[in-house]
């Protein structure tokens, strides 16, 4: 089995100062694509902030290869957290920058990439995401799909070990959702990379996760880990029907 | 590269070349740090040798006889390991040889760098990015005549809502003359006072020396009431409340609701400009009122204390120096400014763009925008009175 790059242990998310999900225990295996699914408002996109490192757990922690992201010097959890990619729900690319200079900042900040590297490596990724031609777009000039695909790219700056995708489908439609489930697919397979993906885009779950982990917002805790065609044929009820509804709908 | 692996290289290249030509063997020296070109088979070839990545240029030197339509090969049989960093220079090499009209082969890659560059294709970015940037000239026009349309459009629904077809919710303008008002008055009050000191200090230094102190009184209540009352009250309303109101309807100009009221068929002038047009006017009049009696106030410390002019005697020559034209003329002064201030805040917001960034310049012009406009109003207004006999 391969080693763990990422284990959450014991962790409680809270939002508003309510617990919303409690007892979460799962780790993420170097090279797997984990899948954090649920219905709407069960805390999934809240959990990806803790597990990122942008909000305090109320108990728990979570370790990124054994060191844990909550506790120690603020410069220590920042080099932590540069080893992962985070592409954010909206997007959140720097609006008053350019596609290239929203992927060279990191780069210009955390490595020591000589401009001309900056610039190819930014140029690279964007086209890896089928950007090729957009290194001096704003964001302002994107459409839904390319600025997701655009936030992918700035993810992959640092050439990240882990992974994290919040939504990456959502409000896209089923082609560009497609697409963007094999880009995906092809970095975990070709460079490598650990993905952790929120969603709860079912055909998104069946195409990229080895494993899944169902969030029940009524039992407040996760309720079953697995392969999805596993959950789907003999997880939990509530699992189930979850799968099955939204594989219907 | 270092000249070391260079050499050997270039003395491998010439073991497998076909070397049917002085210039072809010349070639085969052309060593870029960790690659060599040869003529293999016919096909140029360049081998790429572990490190290569490091040392690439996209200005590296090709073979001089690399001709459009040429076929090349790429071999990176002996690459060893790669990274991202080789797989970018490798994807802009073969860009940059496709962009010469070459036919880019790549052979011997190591597992996976050959998938993601195959994944590193054109894709349906638009090469044109945006539409080329117009004149100067033709941007301010553009700009100044959407600002007349929109000053129409103010004036067409307030009318509108004075015949009584266009309805303002009470609460929306209750709500923007708590924002507006009480919450500006500490502002407006310490500046109308601190220039009201300011002028009886200037204005009494320069009466002192014709001896004539005891028209200092109506020299700042005139300046107060008819002026500067307006114009300070103006300037704080346009960087407090213009610039707010800016920021709050470029935020929904982003988030598309100003596009759901109009999906609705709901006006948005009406609806978000005419409330904070109509709270402005109404808190107005109270602001100037309440800023040119403490600027008066103010301007009798230095006038007493300081130019010998008596509390009694400021006092009446104050009320003899107001007549009815100073106040109406002060009012209407200063609620002009506080329409220009709602009408550049509101269309800088309403125009704004669609991002984080378009709200902070949305904001920033909505402040110059409002300053500018009041000055020039001061000015036009100040000789139009004065030249009309006021």
């Amino acid at each position: 089995m391969r080693s763990p790059l990422l284990q959450v242990q014991g962790l409680a998310v809270t939002a508003g100062g309510r617990t919303i999900q409690s007892g979460l225990d799962f780790e993420v295996r170097r090279g797997e694509v984990l899948v954090i699914v649920g219905p709407s408002g069960c805390g999934k996109s809240t959990l990806l902030r803790h597990l990122v490192g942008l909000e305090q757990p109320s108990a728990g922690q979570v370790l990124f290869d054994g060191h844990d992201l909550h506790r120690g010097a603020e410069a220590s959890l920042a080099a932590l957290r540069r080893r992962f990619g985070v592409m954010f729900q909206a997007g959140a690319l720097w609006s008053s920058m350019s596609l290239g200079e929203n992927l060279m900042l990191p780069m210009r900040l955390f490595s020591k990439l000589d401009a001309t590297e900056r610039e190819r490596q930014a140029r690279f990724k964007l086209a890896l995401v089928g950007l090729d031609g957009g290194f001096e777009l704003m964001p302002a000039q994107l459409s839904g799909g390319m600025r997701k695909r655009a936030a992918l790219a700035r993810a992959l700056a640092l050439d990240p070990e882990l992974l994290m995708l919040d939504e990456p489908g959502s409000g896209l439609d089923p082609v560009n959702t497609a697409r963007l489930d094999e880009l995906v697919l092809h970095l975990r397979q070709y460079l490598g990379t650990t993905v952790v993906m929120v969603t709860h885009e079912i055909a998104s779950v069946f195409a990229v996760a080895d494993r899944a982990v169902f969030l029940d917002p009524q039992e407040r805790t996760m309720t079953a880990i697995g392969a999805p065609q596993e959950l789907l044929a003999h997880g939990p009820a509530a699992v189930r029907a979850f799968f099955g509804r939204a594989g219907a709908a | 590269m270092a000249g070391k692996g260079r050499g050997a290289q270039a003395r491998h290249h010439r073991q497998v070349i076909n070397t049917d030509s002085a210039a072809a063997a010349k070639e085969s020296e052309n060593v870029a740090g960790g690659s060599a070109w040869g003529l293999e088979q016919g096909v140029w070839t360049l081998r790429l040798e572990p490190g290569w990545a490091g040392t690439y240029r996209d200005d590296a030197a090709l073979p001089s006889a690399l001709g459009s339509g040429s076929r090349v090969r790429i071999d990176g049989a002996t690459l060893g390991r790669w990274d991202a960093g080789v797989a970018a220079a490798l994807w802009s090499l073969r860009e940059r040889l496709k962009q010469r009209g070459l036919q880019v082969e790549l052979s011997g890659l190591p597992a996976g760098l050959a998938e993601v560059l195959l994944l590193a294709q054109p894709g349906d970015t638009p090469r044109e990015p945006s539409a080329p940037a117009r004149p100067a000239l033709h941007r301010a026009l553009h700009e100044a005549g959407l600002t007349i349309a929109f000053f129409g459009e103010v004036l067409i629904a307030l009318t509108r809502w004075l015949r009584g077809r266009v309805t303002v919710r009470g609460v929306d303008v209750l709500e923007q003359l708590d924002q507006t008002g009480p919450r500006s008055a500490p502002i407006v009050l310490l500046t109308c006072a601190l220039v009201g000191v300011m002028l009886a200090y200037m204005g009494g230094a320069q009466l002192e020396r014709i001896g004539a102190q005891g028209f200092l009184a109506g020299v700042v209540t005139v300046g107060m009431v008819r002026e500067l009352a307006g114009l300070m009250t103006g300037v704080i309303l346009a960087g407090r409340v213009g610039a707010a109101f800016a920021a709050q309807l470029a935020t929904m100009q982003a988030g598309e609701e100003i596009d759901a009221l109009r999906v609705l068929g709901v006006d948005p002038i009406a609806h978000l400009v005419l409330p904070r047009l109509l709270a402005l006017l109404l808190m107005a009049p109270a602001l100037l009122a309440f800023g040119a009696l403490v600027g008066i106030a103010s301007g009798a410390l230095p006038a007493v204390l300081v130019y010998g002019v008596s509390a009694a005697e400021y006092l009446q020559q104050s009320l003899r120096a107001l007549t009815a034209t100073h106040l109406w003329i002060g009012l209407f002064k200063g609620m002009l400014y506080a329409a220009l201030v709602v009408v550049a805040g509101c269309r800088e917001g309403l125009h704004a763009g669609r991002s984080a960034q378009a709200v902070g310049q949305a904001t920033t012009a909505a402040v110059v925008k409002a300053l500018v406009w009041i000055v020039a109003a001061a000015c036009v207004t100040t000789v139009a009175f004065t030249a009309m006999g006021y």
